[in-house]
């Protein structure tokens, strides 16, 4: 494979954006508004005009769609629509990429990648009703009260620390560190609520092996990433964050139905990390700060552990609250509180985050911060990873 | 090895049908016969669940359903408490357990595991299948699981 076939260094995530983070159901504005108002947060942030973007993509099924954003906005030419297929929040680093790729094949010159999330609009993810007979793969699942997020995710979690004897107190570490940063976070949600073992140890369960701290916000907002090529973005208001690398990620029959995936213990990341290091041109011990999409904490465990951050037999005694903390800890993560504690804008906060560390902007900043990665998805059938760093990163 | 019975583990929740393109119609209908039925492909031999309409490993269309022995192993669990359906709201824990049928190309089954809901359970533990019918519109016939002597 010649070198020219990869996006490292060629593309620059040069503005972010978010609306206000709202607990589930709270937010005031229509869903499609949420995602108008991040476009324009993330233009600013990058001294761009809205006029300037020609291309949009997004994933999980967003209902907010290219050409109505475009005819909000009044863009006078969309080259590039994308969505990314794939469960849950795994395509939220798969957007930067297909943004990414975009710029480098030349079909769009600014293209923004955006999630928008209002539930009160549209209903919540983690409860749901109805009396209708149900059939295909579903059937095979929720007649036994398999249906929520949380329970497509928890044998996995059960069958990894079997495999493994790892993850409990890892797990509990993740969900502190996610709250530790959102202190420092007037984003977050859950910034002025503080968590500390004992809260962790006693919190109700939500579905064994996950406790209610173990699992991620639904939240109402919208978030967007305007990327466009390096060079143009030397122009712009601010240091640009390069996209080193990206990747998808999913691996023989992940997405088979009734818990069928070849590799059951997986956080779905295996078949990318190799070339998403070869892209990025750099190894796992040359990231400087983490973003791993925490839907539910066994899943972050997992993630690290294919990412290279850690190993099977060293994960609880790496994956410590004190190591995962911007504050001193040697693998920071979820610098922002993540899913778990800012918002859960489908993951896209934690791309967000990833920029900001590399900019030196965050509320969490880890100090001299040039390689963030930022991962989306876990345990889902396709997942995708996405590598940031300064210009000094391309050597 | 098998053995039905009439008494809703989980009363309330969205009853199954068969796909409307025909695709799983059998598993259902042998259940129903309180048979566990899954696909086997008439060219490789290898067994399938959920239903394909292909062979997975041989790419082959050519499949068939055959009934296989109703016994299987614990491959992992959970013990929901949170009600996830208003019909769970005051049902308390109960278990999923995915069971792994070794003798069928290693699929697995989701499923509940019968009996006491704090019930200790060990991966690796047999189980076999307890055909669960129930009143319906239409009737059917859900796969449970409970322990039995090793198989
Ligand atoms: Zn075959």
């Amino acid at each position: 494979m010649s070198d020219d076939y990869n996006l490292r260094g060629k593309v620059a995530v040069v503005g972010v954006g978010e609306t206000t983070y709202y607990k589930h159901g709270q937010s005031t504005d229509p869903e499609f508004v949420l995602v108008l108002k991040a476009i324009l947060a993330a233009c600013e942030d990058a001294g761009i005009s809205p006029k300037e973007i020609d291309g949009f993509c997004s994933y999980s099924n967003d209902r907010n769609d290219p050409p109505r954003l475009a005819n909000a906005l009044g863009i006078p030419e969309l080259r590039y629509s994308n969505m990314q297929w794939t469960s849950g929040g795994g395509g939220a680093a798969a957007a930067v990429q297909n943004a990414a790729g975009a710029i480098v094949a030349g079909s769009a010159n600014v293209v923004v990648a955006y999630r928008g999330l209002a539930q009160g609009q549209f209903g919540r993810f983690g409860r749901s009703g109805g009396s209708r007979p149900v059939s295909g793969p579903a059937a095979y699942t929720l007649p036994y009260g398999m249906m929520s997020a949380a329970q497509m995710y928890a044998m996995r979690t059960t069958r990894f620390m079997h495999e493994h004897g790892v993850g409990r107190s890892s797990m509990r570490a993740i969900a502190m560190a996610c709250y530790h940063h959102a202190q420092n976070n007037p984003r977050a949600v859950m910034h002025g609520r503080t968590l500390d073992e004992e809260t962790y140890d006693s919190s109700r369960w939500i579905t064994e092996p996950y406790r209610l701290f173990d699992c991620c916000l639904e939240n109402d907002g919208a978030a967007a990433i305007i990327v466009t090529r390096t060079d143009r973005a030397k122009d712009l208001a601010k240091a640009p964050a390069l996209v080193l690398a990206a990747q998808q990620s999913g691996g023989h029959r992940s997405g088979a139905t009734a818990e069928n995936a070849t590799d059951y213990v997986t956080s779905s990341f295996k078949p990318a990390v190799k070339y998403l290091y070869q892209q990025a041109g750099i190894t796992a011990d040359d990231i400087d700060v983490v973003q791993s999409y925490e839907n539910f904490t066994g899943g972050v465990v997992m993630s690290l552990i294919e990412h290279g951050l850690c190993t099977y037999e060293n994960a609880d005694e790496v994956l410590t609250f004190d190591n995962l903390r911007a504050d001193g800890g040697a693998l920071p993560l979820n610098t922002s509180g993540g899913n778990l504690a800012e918002c859960y804008m489908h993951g896209l906060g934690l791309q967000v985050e990833a920029v900001r560390q590399v900019r030196g902007e965050s509320s969490n900043q880890v100090p001299d911060a040039k390689v963030a990665l930022a991962n989306a998805g876990p345990m889902v059938a396709v997942a995708s990873t996405a590598i940031y760093g300064t210009e000094e990163t391309l050597g | 090895m098998s053995r039905s019975t009439t008494e809703p583990h989980l009363p309330g929740l969205r009853q199954p049908a068969a796909s409307n393109d025909g695709l799983d119609a059998p598993f259902w209908e042998g259940a129903q016969a309180h048979e566990l039925r899954v696909q086997q492909c008439l060219d490789c031999g290898l067994h399938q669940w959920g239903p394909e309409w292909m062979c997975h490993q041989c790419n082959s269309m050519e499949i068939d359903w055959v009934t296989i022995d109703p016994v299987g192993q614990i491959y992992s669990w959970q013990r929901p408490h949170h009600p996830v359906h208003r019909a769970l709201s005051d049902r308390g824990p109960y278990i999923i357990v995915l069971v792994e049928l070794p003798h069928a190309s290693n699929i697995r089954m989701v499923g509940n595991l019968l009996g006491d809901p704090m019930q200790d359970i060990e991966i690796g533990a047999p189980v076999s299948v307890v055909f669960e019918d129930r009143e319906g519109d239409p009737d059917f016939t859900l796969v449970q699981w409970e322990a039995s002597p090793a198989n």
